[in-house]
């Protein structure tokens, strides 16, 4: 479905993606882990097509056409979508309209808002009519965002750290939406610290200086990553012989 | 002799159209005054709500009195416009919310063929102890931006009281607007102001809000959204004077340029001179947010309906 070769990207003169190379099947949950600061945002950035985040060199095909050039909105169209680790919030939307919008990108497939809410663990009473904006805490903003993916029904969602700053009794919540995508025919690709979370991949890939390490079965790479990675004393200097040796 | 249910029936239809519901004018149940240009076409008092109208030669007085104790079920109406292409509409006001009594107030001031029109509205608004007052005026203008509007209002709140006011202009092309607030607070008052205004073509846009905290406990928010597009050019200002302990004021101002032409400036004036109170501000200038823009543009939208997703609903 996506898939990445040699994708390289420089930003202010320092190469940030080095030859990147990653495939991601349909309906597969493909996890992600790096340290921080190893290019993990950065690739899901490039992938979605953000601003400043065109690559230098290299292909990304969705679906087998070339997707590098497209705006945002296009690659949504396509299919395409990310939620950002730390979403934006929207003065004056309420969470009804911000679904809304999600909908009208999947027509006719989109389950409703309600259920949506209801499936990242958000009464739709209390939530429907309240706004996307600041009072929501980054816990409940982040479900929001969940749910709007679910109501947009895309074919790959990236999700940047979905996880992040959510407490522990909630992550079976988000580990349940995410088997969800997967169930309804969303490819995931998942960059996460958790490695509970992580597991539930069907491949992962270990990322370090802005190049993948290592794709195989999430138990290896998340064994690679907790013994390599985690104190690792040259983050963002990869020693190939000690990435093969492992 | 001029044709007063005809013109009622044009303002109506203004009213209309810049988002009231003319069903409120005639309904007896409502407290309301029409005005159109210099003519009071309609007025209705009810029970513990007085309100006394008089023309002038370029628009009218209005005194509008609420009963201390009255808890008013339905809104006030207020409708105001000018028809014509020219013209100029004076609105001199004095409100009266005696003591303990609630009030909510919608206003409409609709001028949807102007191309040289000037409306001034006057008002002193004085909301007794435990009263509690709500207003909201919308604007509809016409798209070529030919009116000179000048809202200016005394408020004085009293002990206890609440004051809650929001200005709209997001309709039409305004032309200039001045607005110019001052709200004086007493003992544990409450006062929020709150200006939302669309900027575009050649639009002036200038608000000033000016909270003055002089009562121990009292509590202010000074609040402005604009949206500045074209050749916009928007000044907002501010202001709020920590009179009394534990006064509390906060000025929030955002203001968003569409174009390359548009300019914006904010200025927060905060003043404390009794050491126990509390002032803070925060004002954001600038584009549109890029992440909210692309967060939407990730969902399916294009980029100019991002954009006006995200103004649409900072103007709500």
């Amino acid at each position: 479905m996506l898939q990445i070769t040699g994708l390289n990207l420089v930003l202010g003169g320092r190469p940030i993606l080095h030859d990147v190379d990653l495939q991601v099947r349909e309906a597969e949950i493909h996890s992600i882990l790096g340290a921080n600061g190893t290019g993990k945002s950065t690739l899901a950035a490039v992938v979605m097509g953000l601003t400043g985040y065109q690559p230098t060199s290299g292909r990304i095909l969705f679906r087998g056409e070339e997707i590098s050039a497209l705006p945002i909105s296009e690659r949504a169209r396509r299919g395409i979508t990310l939620a950002w680790q730390e979403p934006a919030r929207f003065e004056g939307l309420t969470i009804a309209e911000y679904l809304e919008i999600s909908r009208q990108q999947a027509g006719n497939e989109s389950p409703g808002a309600k259920e949506c809410l209801a499936k990242v663990g958000l009464s739709p009473e209390r939530y429907l009519r309240r706004a996307a904006d600041a009072t929501l805490s980054g816990g409940e903003r982040r479900r929001v965002e969940l749910s709007s993916v679910l109501a947009m029904r895309p074919k790959l969602v990236i999700l940047d750290e979905p996880d992040s700053g959510i407490d522990a009794l909630s992550i079976d919540h988000i580990v349940d939406v995410i088997r969800t995508f997967a169930r309804n025919g969303t490819a995931v690709l998942l960059i996460t610290h958790h490695e509970e979370v992580a597991a539930i991949a069907d491949r992962s890939s270990s990322l370090c200086g802005g190049t993948i390490l290592k794709t195989g079965d999430p138990a290896a790479i998340a064994r690679f990553f907790r013994n390599h990675c985690q104190e690792c004393p040259h983050v963002n200097e990869p020693i190939r012989e000690e990435v093969d040796r492992a | 002799m001029p044709d007063y249910a005809a013109e009622f029936e044009l303002i109506a239809r203004a009213y209309e159209q810049s988002g009231g519901d003319p069903a409120g004018l005639i309904d007896k149940r409502f407290a309301s005054l029409v005005v159109s240009h210099n003519r009071i076409l309609h007025s209705n008092s009810i029970p513990g709500v007085r309100i006394e109208g008089e023309e002038t030669p370029t628009g009218a007085r209005a005194r509008i009195t609420v009963e201390p104790g009255t808890l008013v079920v339905h809104p006030v109406h207020l409708c105001f416009g000018v028809l014509p292409k020219e013209g100029l509409q004076e609105i001199i006001s004095d409100f009266q919310v005696g003591e303990g009594a609630k009030v909510g107030f919608v206003a409409h001031c609709s001028f949807p063929n102007a191309v040289h029109v000037k409306h001034v509205m006057q008002a002193t608004i004085r909301v007794d102890r435990g009263g509690q007052m709500e207003y909201s005026e919308t604007h509809y203008h016409g798209p070529d931006g030919g009116v000179e509007v000048l809202p200016v209002a005394h408020i004085e709140v009293n002990e206890g009281g609440l004051y809650r006011s929001w200005f709209k202009l997001i309709q039409g092309t305004v032309g200039t607007l001045r607005l110019d607030y001052q709200a004086h607070l007493k003992k544990d008052a409450v006062c929020e102001l709150d200006a939302r205004v669309y900027g575009k073509k050649r639009d002036r846009i200038s608000i000033n809000e000016s909270l003055f905290l002089d009562g121990e406990n009292s509590r202010g928010l000074a609040k402005s959204r604009v949206v500045a597009a074209d050749d916009c050019v928007s000044e907002v200002v501010g202001e709020a004077v920590g009179n009394a302990p534990n006064a509390r004021g906060h000025v929030d101002c955002v203001e968003i340029l569409k174009g390359p032409n548009a300019r914006a400036s904010a200025v927060p004036k905060l003043t404390v001179v009794n050491d126990r109170a509390k002032l803070t501000h925060e004002a954001a200038i600038g584009s549109v947010d890029k992440k909210q823009v692309e967060t939407l543009m990730a969902r399916g939208l294009s980029e100019e309906q991002a954009v006006d997703v995200v103004v649409r609903g900072m103007l709500r």
